[in-house]
Order: structure tokens, then C-alpha cells, then sequence
């Protein structure tokens, strides 16, 4: 019986140790936004928190910190509309070219980001168009439309449309249905792929990098400096971003098990 | 994410008959429309791009159409060590993150299936290492494994190591980060296929007295081929085209660099567009071949 228990043991050490492997350069990335550095933040030199409490001082951070924002919002707000009325035709309409539009929508997922990158800076080349916080904007659209899509329409599936059938019959306009009853029963999948895209496009690198010319975002900040030494103010601000994003992760899951409790108890 | 959703939705059923086949344009035409301009058609001015004949006048970063199809036979005979290295890498990455998520995977969505709490916790540890920068993961990583770091100090003081020895910059640094960053990738996709897993499918094995092991590899193993695939695109597809763990401010060094890097550095740095262009081009069409080869073959049409 000794090799079940092994067995029993085995597994969940193993995951253990996993999971805090995942979780080493975290962990690491964490601490030396608290280190006081003098030029380079690669020697543990002491505990402070000056980089916390002047994030800005360091030149490019909190810009770029602001730009990644800003694409991030808009972005997102682009693709979360476009991709959500998409979704919606996907699964409530018939349509012809449902193959075609499918390929369309699957091609940007298998598609490397460097590709999509070099391929938009070509386009932007051939027209002419000066890259800035605009053609990132573009690209960012582009890249996490399909993500939008996928997650929305997983949403729109579980939808009974019994239920808008019953607004219809009691005379409710179809723009009246759409709001009373649709929209509101596919807010939690819209609010996951707007979630979904934000992340992704605040995150993005490469496709950036090839659209930006001179503007700086986050990641293109770190991947700048990455030459000389990454300044303790950048760690910061990603465990900033760190933080508040486990903060909604983790209150978007209280706030669906409470319902689910609540759903018990009636 | 993205291929499970994909592949999970069978065809997506009709609900009820359409009324309009306008609404239904009105609510499509702006984001294909969208798709269209912003990525087909450069993939279209990429193929262009990669045909171009350097400028009749001489200028560095012009060129003017052309058909020269030399520019794929330049790139291939320059760039064949990056070209064979980058599928080595990915392939390479790719298992070894299979081999780790799969168990990781499994724990949650099966062993875990009951206790939702820890379940929530697990799903959130999965995730996490997507709210920080992975530029400043793979930079903390290169820290860590510094020349003159703790780790590689320890693996020199007991003999593991010469004392020229490094880690930054070697072939197994940049595997090393590329796996790590992709665990959670691989991890996801299989986790959603396996919480899908019926387990009195399992439980039918055993009571028709299949050892554990058998019942895995005869059970739940075929059964989760659909998310390990998922996994596998999803993490093949990225590395394949990755160029920051592997350049020379990150995990990567001399000899480490990927067909990433070679169209950064092509594009960006010494605007030979044409060549960048080209190495896109083929790096696509070997994906697009790959990623419907291995669709239909592992039996999963359904896929879109």
C-alpha cells in the first residue's frame, strides 16, 4: 500500500513546487521594487521605498505607464463593441460565408504575433502613415477582436432564446429586447472578454514594438531598458498592476460564489 | 483560451430562424470589415514587401516593387541556422511545457473538482504570472541566473559547474524561459477540457478492473487529446515566433537568436524590409500548413 500512498502525495507536491516555481520571478520582480538601488537594480542593496513613493522620477516610466493605459481603454472599448456584435450574429443568425467569417475570426489566434506586427508595419509603410499612438490603437483592435469574439460568444450560447421570445411577445421592440433582456444576461461574458482584451493589449509587446516608431508603452519601456538594467520604478509599476489585477480576479470570484450561495439558499 | 472556445462550441446551433439577413450584416460588416484592413491586407502588403527590389536610387530603407522571389533564397541560405534553430526551440519548449501542465491541469480539474476553494485559488495561481509584465518575469529570470548570482554561485561551489561556467545566454536559458512562460498557456486549455471530463467514464474503468495507469491512457487521456491540442497551438504558434527571451538583453546570447529576432532585426534596425518580410511570409505559410495538418490528423475538425 505504500506505493498508493506515493501516489496520494505525489501529485499535490508536485503541483506545490510547481507553483511556486511559477511564482519565483514574481516573487523576485516584487522584492526589487523595493531595493535601493544606486544605477542598476541587479544587487540586493537594501530595503526603501522611494521607488514606491516617486515612481516617476525614473524618466519614460509613468509616460509609458500612461500610454499602455490609454491604448489599453480604447482598444478595448473598440474591440469589446465590434467583437461582441460579431459573437452575436455568430450564433443567433444564419448567414452565408459562416465558414469564410469563421477562418477570419480563427486565422489572428494561430497567427505569431510577429508576423501580424511586421505585416501592419508593411501596410502602414506602403501607406504612408507616420506610426504613433494611433497605429498601436489600430493594431491592438486587430489583435484582440478574435479573443473578443471567442469569449463572448461562449455567453451568447448559454442564452435561452426562449427568453427573448418572451419580451417579443409582450410587445417589446427588438431594441427594447435587446437591452431589457439581452444585453444584460451577456454582460458578465462581455465584461470577461473586455477584461480578456485589456489584459492583452496592456501586455503586448511585439505587435507593438513593430507600430509604435517612437512612442513608448510599458512593456516597450522594459524591453528598452532591458539593454542597460531595468530601473526599480518599472518594477513597481508591475506589481502594481500585479496587485490590482489579482484584486479583481479575486472579487470577481467572491462575488460569483456568494451568488452561487445565495442561488442555494432560496 | 481561444482554441478551446473554438473547439468546444460544436457548429454553433441556429437558435430559431433568422429574420433578417440584414441584422445580421449590420452586426458582422464592421469588425470583418475591420479584420480585412488591418489583417489581411497586410498580410498581403507583407507578401508585396517580400518581393521588393532595393531602390533604383540607391536610398537605405527603399525599395520598389519588384518580383524578386531571390529575396526567399537570400533569406533561407542567411538565416537557416536561426530558421531550423527557432523550430528546434519551439517544438522543444512545447513538449517539456506539456509535460509539466498536464499533471498541474489534471490536479484541478479532477482532484480538485470538489473543493471549490482551492480550485479558485489554483485557477487564480495559474493566471497570475499573465498581471505582470513578461518582459520583467523573463528580465527577473535573468537575474537569477546571473554570472555572478546565488544560483549559479551554489551550482559552482558544489561542483556542478566549472568556474567559467554560465547559464544567460546558453541554448538552455532561452528553452528554460520560453517554457516558463508558456506553462500557463499550455495549462488552460487542458484544465478547461478536463473539467469537462465525465468522471464515471473513469470510474467505469476501473470497476471493469483496468489498472489506474490504464484507465488514464485508455480514458481520460484520449478524452483530453482536443484541450492538450489546444495547449500545443497555443503555445507552439507564440514561441515560434518569440524574440525576447532569446535576444541578448534577455535569456538569450550570441548564438541563441530566433526567427524573431531576425525580422526585429531586419525590420526595425537595419530596415531591410524585403528580407524581414520574407522570413514572415514563410514563417506563416509554415504555420498555417503545420497548424491544419495537425488539426486534421489529431481528428479535430471542429476546431473553428
Amino acid at each position: 500500500m505504500t506505493r498508493f500512498s506515493l501516489g496520494k502525495y505525489l501529485l499535490p507536491t508536485y503541483v506545490f513546487l510547481t507553483f511556486l516555481f511559477l511564482m519565483i520571478p514574481i516573487g523576485y520582480t516584487f522584492a526589487f521594487s523595493f531595493n535601493d538601488s544606486i544605477k542598476s537594480n541587479i544587487i540586493w542593496r537594501g530595503f526603501t521605498l522611494d521607488n514606491w513613493l516617486n515612481v516617476c522620477d525614473q524618466a519614460g516610466v509613468c509616460g509609458a505607464f500612461g500610454n499602455s493605459l490609454l491604448v489599453a481603454v480604447i482598444a478595448t472599448a473598440v474591440s469589446t463593441v465590434l467583437g461582441t456584435m460579431i459573437a452575436i450574429a455568430l450564433v443567433r443568425y444564419r448567414f452565408k460565408f459562416r465558414s469564410a467569417t469563421n477562418l477570419l475570426l480563427f486565422l489572428p489566434l494561430a497567427t505569431p504575433e510577429v508576423v501580424m506586427g511586421a505585416g501592419l508595419a508593411a501596410q502602414f509603410l506602403d501607406f504612408g502613415w507616420t506610426k504613433g499612438l494611433t497605429t498601436v490603437i489600430i493594431a491592438h483592435v486587430m489583435f484582440t477582436l478574435s479573443f473578443v469574439v471567442v469569449t463572448v460568444k461562449a455567453r451568447v450560447a448559454t442564452l435561452d432564446p426562449a427568453l427573448e421570445e418572451a419580451g417579443r411577445d409582450l410587445y417589446a421592440s427588438p431594441i427594447q429586447v435587446f437591452w431589457k433582456i439581452t444585453f444584460p444576461l451577456l454582460l458578465p461574458g462581455i465584461l470577461s472578454a473586455a477584461m480578456l482584451a485589456f489584459a492583452l493589449s496592456f501586455d503586448d509587446f511585439i505587435i507593438t514594438q513593430f507600430n509604435s516608431g517612437s512612442v513608448d508603452t510599458f512593456p516597450k519601456f522594459v524591453y528598452t531598458a532591458a539593454a542597460r538594467g531595468i530601473p526599480p520604478e518599472a518594477n513597481v509599476v508591475g506589481s502594481f498592476v500585479f496587485i490590482v489585477a489579482i484584486a479583481i480576479v479575486i472579487a470577481v470570484q467572491v462575488r460569483s460564489a456568494m451568488k452561487k450561495r445565495k442561488l442555494l439558499s432560496k | 483560451m481561444a482554441f478551446v472556445a473554438f473547439g468546444s462550441q460544436a457548429p454553433a446551433k441556429e437558435q430559431g430562424p433568422s429574420k433578417t439577413g440584414r441584422v445580421a450584416l449590420f452586426l458582422l460588416l464592421p469588425g470583418l470589415f475591420y479584420l480585412a484592413l488591418f489583417f489581411i491586407t497586410p498580410l498581403v502588403s507583407l507578401i508585396i514587401t517580400s518581393l521588393k527590389a532595393p531602390s533604383a536610387t540607391g536610398a537605405i530603407g527603399r525599395y520598389d516593387l519588384g518580383l524578386e522571389f531571390g529575396n526567399y533564397a537570400y533569406a533561407v541560405t542567411q538565416y537557416a541556422p536561426q530558421i531550423f534553430r527557432s523550430f528546434s526551440f519551439a517544438v522543444l519548449a512545447t513538449v517539456i511545457a506539456l509535460a509539466i501542465s498536464y499533471p498541474i491541469a489534471y490536479f484541478i480539474a479532477v482532484k480538485s473538482r470538489n473543493r471549490p476553494l482551492l480550485k479558485g485559488i489554483l485557477l487564480t495561481l495559474v493566471v497570475a504570472p499573465f498581471f505582470i509584465s513578461f518582459l520583467l518575469r523573463t528580465f527577473a529570470w535573468k537575474q537569477i541566473f546571473s554570472n555572478d548570482s546565488l544560483v549559479v554561485n551554489v551550482l559552482k561551489d558544489i561542483g556542478v559547474f566549472g568556474a567559467d561556467s554560465y547559464i544567460i545566454g546558453t541554448n538552455f536559458a532561452v528553452v528554460f524561459g520560453l517554457v516558463y512562460n508558456f506553462i500557463p498557456f499550455m495549462t488552460l486549455p487542458i484544465y478547461a477540457n478536463l473539467d469537462r471530463l465525465d468522471l464515471s467514464l473513469v470510474e467505469a474503468g476501473s470497476d471493469l478492473y483496468a489498472s489506474p495507469s490504464k484507465t488514464f491512457r485508455k480514458i481520460t487521456l484520449p478524452l483530453s487529446l482536443p484541450g492538450v491540442i489546444s495547449g500545443t497551438l497555443l503555445t507552439f504558434i507564440p514561441i515560434s515566433g518569440d524574440y525576447v527571451v532569446a535576444s541578448r538583453d534577455f535569456l538569450g546570447g550570441p548564438d541563441t537568436a530566433m526567427i524573431g529576432n531576425v525580422v526585429e532585426a531586419n525590420f526595425l534596425r537595419i530596415q531591410d524590409y524585403p528580407t524581414a518580410s520574407a522570413i514572415s511570409v514563410m514563417l506563416m505559410a509554415t504555420i498555417v500548413v503545420f497548424v491544419s495538418a495537425y488539426v486534421r490528423r489529431s481528428g479535430t475538425d471542429d476546431l473553428l
